[in-house]
């Protein structure tokens, strides 16, 4: 009885007969993939019946599981996977911004002059963009540098699409190019690098998997129990009804663009720090990558629908794929084109599941 | 006009003078002069693209008016937006439903006015999913719809459904003034008999409505005064005790115009 207590008028429901939750496709598909590569390690001539999922040979973690591999998977996917998750409410929302990977490279190159150390090896900074007032700041200062540095480029984002009629795709596409051009003449071309002791353990051995951890909660959160959230799935979904029902929409995307250029300024600054340092043509392609993870997660690109579990998944998928190609030995040159093509693949898969079901319920 | 007069407006809800809107060449309202009385239910009849639902949309201010006055519970009125207006007290059921397809049933009755708990996080307050579906179930059962399972997403409901979640969503909240823009055009018989009750509840609670409705008999039997427009006019304003429904059809057709609206250019 208690199965069916969402019926209203009568009508009885039985919620063992629900369909199924986008994100259990996207990991069977995950699964599928992995052991389409495992099975390529077997049967390629070759390959020397390598395997991609174990480890026979070295067993220094006690576990038969190849976790050197997946260590590197996660670690490859959590950068570009902190971008997907602002890119996921944005898409959501109706919108997309194209604007994260030079976002990422102009505030690496601002946080990174507010991160540096003065001395290098005993001998003075030889990067050094300000005076000597810069050196050794505390770790804050270039986050929260970065962070407002995000929140306003996120803000100047949201307040084109909100308050001029100019489409998503080319603001941000007017953004990419400001960014790009930021980066590049912060220091004239220079790299930015040496930073303090502190600032360089934000991005070391596994903490940006750790950040990318916690923050997919935290957007996972935010979309799923806030109003926010609600209001973000609402915009996308029906922008009429929503500014019908009161909701004050230009505001609310405005704060979409700024939560996700905040997450690109947090993916700078922990790859800057990963790298210790930054350079002015960092961050390609990661706002395609960034779009492509959500693509393959199940969103929609018309807004609406999507989740932080299917970006998750998806940024899994792209992992996976990528380390899998490299695994097989596909030349570097073709991994680019064979992921384009995947791309287009899971788009056109999700159309036409999304077809099937439209005509079944 | 200058200045305006509030003379006797101790029983008007409702009162728009001279309300106009166009778009850009499409003269849609002209010079609506319209009173609604606390506790009255009016009906708006008129042939499709008459102007019915721009009225709404002026006074809901889904849309910024052209020119005229709106005066709602004894102040002049300008609404930017729906929430102004329903801020205010005017809860309406637009004839696009407004509802957000990929959201479920207690998410759209609640869309905009969520029930929430930790509001000092601001936007990031928490919703309450709980006590919204508790009241969206009461919500439901007055409009007597049958739908197998409220956390279904919108777009897998049929069309009688989502109009019923809809006027759920006007019926739920308690309002100075309640406006609906052909709240039954999707229904079933049940269905419809339902929403007339819900209207007559309204009635009973003293609560005033505009209805939209194309639907001669029901206009008939809800409401106590019927309202024609004809090409963005109003052309009549009849007593339902002083008139009948061969009246209506004559005044929509254009047979007939009261002659106190009867302005030179327009038949
Ligand atoms: N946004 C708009 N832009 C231009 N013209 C519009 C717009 N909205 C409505 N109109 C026009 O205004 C006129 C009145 O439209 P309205 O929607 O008020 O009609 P209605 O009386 O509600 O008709 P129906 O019974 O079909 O709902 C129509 O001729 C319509 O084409
Ligand atoms: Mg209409």
């Amino acid at each position: 009885m208690a199965d069916q207590a969402h019926g209203v008028g009568g009508l009885t429901y039985d919620k063992s007969k629900r369909a199924w939750p986008n994100e259990i496709n996207i990991f069977m598909a995950l699964v599928i993939i992995v052991l389409i590569f495992e099975l390529m390690g077997q049967v390629l001539p070759y390959m020397n019946n390598q395997s991609f999922l174990f480890d026979f040979n070295t067993d220094r973690d006690g576990t038969i599981l190849n976790i050197a591999r997946l260590k590197i998977i996660i670690l490859q996917v959590s950068i570009i996977g902190i971008i997907s998750l602002g890119v996921t409410q944005v898409i959501i929302s109706g919108g997309i911004d194209l604007s994260s990977g030079p976002l990422v490279a102009a505030t690496a190159m601002i946080v990174m002059s507010f991160a540096q150390t003065e001395l290098v090896n005993g001998n003075p900074n030889p990067k050094a963009v300000f005076g000597p007032w810069a050196f050794d700041l505390p770790v804050i200062v270039p986050i929260i540098v970065g962070l407002c540095f995000g929140a306003m480029i996120g803000a100047i984002n949201g307040a084109f699409i909100a308050f001029t009629r100019i489409p998503p795709f080319i603001a941000t596409l007017g953004m990419f190019l400001i960014c790009r051009g930021i980066a590049q003449w912060w220091t004239r071309g220079q790299p930015v690098s040496f930073p303090t002791e502190s600032y360089a353990w934000l991005g070391s051995g596994m903490m940006p998997v750790i950040w990318f951890a916690l923050l997919a909660v935290l957007c996972h959160f935010l979309l799923r129990y806030t109003v926010y959230g609600k209001h973000t799935y609402a915009i996308g979904s029906n922008e009429d009804a929503a500014r019908m029902s009161g909701i004050n929409v230009k505001r609310h995307k405005i704060l979409v663009y700024m939560i996700a250029s905040m997450l690109a300024a947090i993916a700078a600054i922990v790859l800057s720090s990963k790298n210790l340092t930054a350079q002015s043509g960092m961050g390609l392609f990661y706002e395609l990558f960034a779009i492509a993870m959500a693509v393959i997660g199940g969103i929609s690109l018309t807004g609406g629908r999507g989740s932080i579990i299917g970006t998750v998944l998806g940024a899994m998928v792209f992992g996976v794929i990528q380390s899998g190609f490299t695994y097989v030995k596909l030349d570097a040159y073709f991994q680019l084109m064979a992921m384009g093509g995947i791309i287009i693949g899971a788009v056109v898969l999700d159309q036409w599941r999304q077809q099937r079901a439209a005509s079944r319920s | 006009m200058s200045g305006i007069e509030l003379h006797d407006m101790g029983d008007i809800i409702l009162e728009t003078r001279d309300l106009t809107k166009h778009y850009g060449g499409v003269h849609a309202l002209e010079g609506a002069d319209f009173i609604l009385r606390k506790g009255e239910h009016v009906a708006i009849m008129g042939d499709n693209g008459a102007g019915k639902s721009t009225f709404v949309r002026q006074i809901t201010g889904v849309e910024q008016r052209t020119r005229g006055e709106i005066i709602f519970d004894g102040k002049p009125v300008h609404f930017d937006g729906p929430l102004d207006a329903r801020r205010a007290g005017i809860e309406a059921v637009f004839q696009t439903l407004a509802l957000a397809d990929h959201l479920d049933v207690p998410d759209n009755l609640f869309l905009g006015r969520e029930k929430t708990k930790w509001d000092w996080l601001g936007p990031f307050r928490l919703l309450d999913y709980k006590a919204m579906r508790a009241d969206t179930l009461a919500a439901l059962e007055k409009t007597g719809v049958k739908i197998p399972n409220i956390n279904n997403t919108i777009e897998r409901m049929s069309g009688g459904q989502r109009q019923c979640v809809a006027i759920a969503r006007t019926a739920s909240f308690h309002s100075k003034l309640t406006i609906m823009d052909e709240p039954t055009a999707a229904l079933g018989v049940q269905e419809t008999a339902q929403v007339e009750n819900i209207i007559r509840t309204l009635k009973e609670q003293g609560e005033p409505l505009i209805l939209i409705s194309h639907n001669m008999r029901q206009v008939m039997d809800l409401v106590d005064r019927i309202i024609v427009f004809r090409r963005g006019r109003i052309v009549a304003n009849l007593n339902k005790s002083e008139t009948d429904g061969q009246d209506v059809v004559a005044y929509i057709t254009g047979a007939k115009t009261q002659p106190e609206y009867d302005i030179e250019g327009v038949t």
